[in-house]
């Protein structure tokens, strides 16, 4: 009954598969070095009196941090030869909820006081978290704006697409401050679950307008074209670093929060579109 | 033993009712422990994480948590927008099911890794391709757009086809192989006495392969149900219109975490439902 072609396939899928494990093992065991490596460095560090920084800084960042943190870790790891620092950008919210489910992290940087305020009050940070940086918002249109959008009232026309960011993330309860500041009631076709997804669907022209933070609207260059509106200044975010106290490798992760909040790092950041502190 | 190979998990079940009472009588007299063990151990794996969801739900608030207006809009729209699916899935994926089983065209064989291919394609992606195919600025969606006034991206419509996306294949692949396991003899009977080759199908081929299309529909439908990535990527979430409860439950971790657990046990117990009252009317019958 077995035809050729179907135990070509099946063995086809037995090597996906194969493939698919294989990829996991791997995945498996980098990991486990990571963690190896990070462990003795860390240790070696508390010993010495001028700690030589080894090993992996694992950073939860808001979503909105990406260009200007990858840029940072990649300065980190020159300062520091034989660090490796990663990423884990995301919406704040999320983070900090795999941040106080026990996810393995250094450092935490999230977008609001609130989505820090999760992590603090579950103790799971080492120190109080510092302000490093304040980030606006601004409206992203498509390029050349052919909505002729101006205002954050414009954004209530019918006929517009907006998205938003959800609530629950820091942007999203940016945008609903400012709303209810001036009082305007929009209906957006979207609740996106980060700022990035928020403004990717303007990138690909599926929606006509996001409300975004600046740096965002920045960072995609001239895929979208940026509009001030005043009423951002009543929403002005808050972005809260911290150490935290399970910290894997504590001494590398304070190293680079040191280097975030360093004249450097502030000028990356304020380079990005961000508003000093 | 191949044609039981060939026709799927699903369908398996579906059609080895006496033929696997006949296979177990000589398992009784000794389970080897290499396959005792692992065994048990993958059961306690993939019930552990629901007898945790059960142990921590926060019974006492239930009622309260699921009394908002949002859950029932969430759960209706994931009802229906599955069962939608689940319905497109069975109109274009059975026919599709028939060409690669019964007829040899050039290229087959890639056509048929094709069609898997969105079950191994991460969903988010499969998101990203639905938009730059269907979305307003798509290949195929600007003329959509442009002809007839429709975009697809943040509409109910949107989440069916999504969801149809990834659903369909797990239908093709079941109904596929129900066709290769049953006797093709009888639809070349029926055509020798004068049938065309679609009252063939239709009178012949359907009512022979219909548990294999029943376990089929509700693989791609429980698939449906709990489709994520692709729902949130090509048609966004607001509630009433595309949050389905997988978004509704993942959004409300983040702030509620009880909430989505209430959340979570309602969708586990529908599934459980409406998967324990099919087996009971189709999957067991021979």
């Amino acid at each position: 009954m077995i035809t050729r072609s179907e135990r070509r396939s099946r063995r086809m899928l037995q090597v996906a598969g194969a493939g698919a494990a294989a990829l996991m093992a791997l995945s498996a065991c980098s990991s486990s070095d990571d963690s190896s490596s990070s462990a003795p460095g860390s240790s070696s560090g508390s010993a010495s009196a001028s700690p030589k920084l080894s090993g992996t800084v694992t950073v939860f960042a808001a979503a909105s941090l990406q260009e200007s943190f990858t840029e940072l870790g990649a300065e980190f790891e020159k300062q520091h030869p034989g660090t490796k620092v990663t990423f884990n950008f995301g919406g704040s919210d999320t983070l900090a909820a795999s941040i106080t489910g026990g996810a393995p992290a250094d450092v935490f940087a999230a977008a609001s006081a609130k989505t820090m305020a999760i992590v603090t009050d579950k103790n799971d940070t080492a120190g109080t978290p510092v302000t490093f940086v304040r980030n606006q918002l601004e409206i992203a249109t498509l390029p050349g704006n052919p909505d002729k959008v101006a205002s954050l009232k414009d954004l209530t026309k019918s006929g517009l697409k907006v998205v938003l960011c959800d609530k629950t993330v820091p942007c999203g309860a940016a945008a609903q401050k400012a709303l209810e500041a001036s009082k305007l009631e929009l209906t957006p076709v979207s609740y996106e679950q980060d700022v990035k997804s928020a403004l990717t669907k303007v990138e690909l022209k599926e929606a006509d307008a996001a409300v975004v933070y600046k740096t965002d609207v920045k960072a995609a260059g001239d895929k979208v074209e940026g509009v001030d509106f005043p009423e951002s200044a009543e929403a002005v975010n808050d972005y809260p670093i911290a150490l935290l106290k399970n910290a894997p490798n504590a001494e590398a992760a304070e190293a680079f929060i040191a280097l975030v909040r360093s004249a450097e790092g502030q000028r990356v950041l304020g380079e990005a579109g961000f508003l000093k502190p | 033993m191949t044609r039981l190979d060939e026709s799927g998990a699903a369908a398996r079940t579906s059609k080895g009712g006496p033929r696997r009472r006949g296979a177990r009588a000589p398992g009784r007299r000794g389970v080897p422990l290499p396959l005792l063990l692992p065994g048990i151990v993958a059961l306690a794996f993939l019930l552990l994480p629901l007898l945790a969801l059960l142990v921590r739900a926060p019974w006492g608030s239930l009622p309260e948590l699921l009394s908002s207006t949002e859950v029932w809009q969430a759960l209706q729209l994931s009802l229906i927008t599955a069962t939608a699916a689940t319905g497109v899935s069975l109109v274009l994926g059975v026919p599709l099911a028939w060409l690669l089983a019964r007829t040899d065209f050039p290229g087959r064989g890639v056509v048929r890794a094709l069609v898997t291919l969105p079950l191994v394609l991460p969903p988010v992606v499969g998101g990203v391709a639905l938009l730059l195919a269907l979305g307003r600025n798509g290949v195929v969606g600007q003329w959509l757009d442009s002809w007839f006034g429709i975009t697809l991206p943040f509409t109910t419509t949107g989440v069916v086809i999504a969801e149809a996306f990834v659903a369909m294949p797990f239908l093709v692949i079941s109904v596929e192989g129900t066709l290769r396991a049953a006797d093709p003899r009888f639809e070349e009977a029926a055509t020798t006495l004068g049938a065309s080759r679609f009252t063939a199908f239709r009178r012949v081929t359907l009512p022979l392969i219909a548990p294999g299309i029943a376990a089929g529909a509700v693989l791609a439908w429980a698939r449906a149900l709990g489709e994520f990535g692709a729902t949130i990527t090509f048609a966004g979430n607001f509630p009433g219109r595309t949050q389905t409860m997988p978004l509704a439950v993942y959004l409300a971790l983040q702030n509620d975490p009880e909430a989505a657990i209430a959340l979570s046990l309602v969708l586990l117990a529908v599934s459980i439902a409406v998967l324990a009252g099919l087996r009971d009317r189709w999957l067991t019958t021979p």
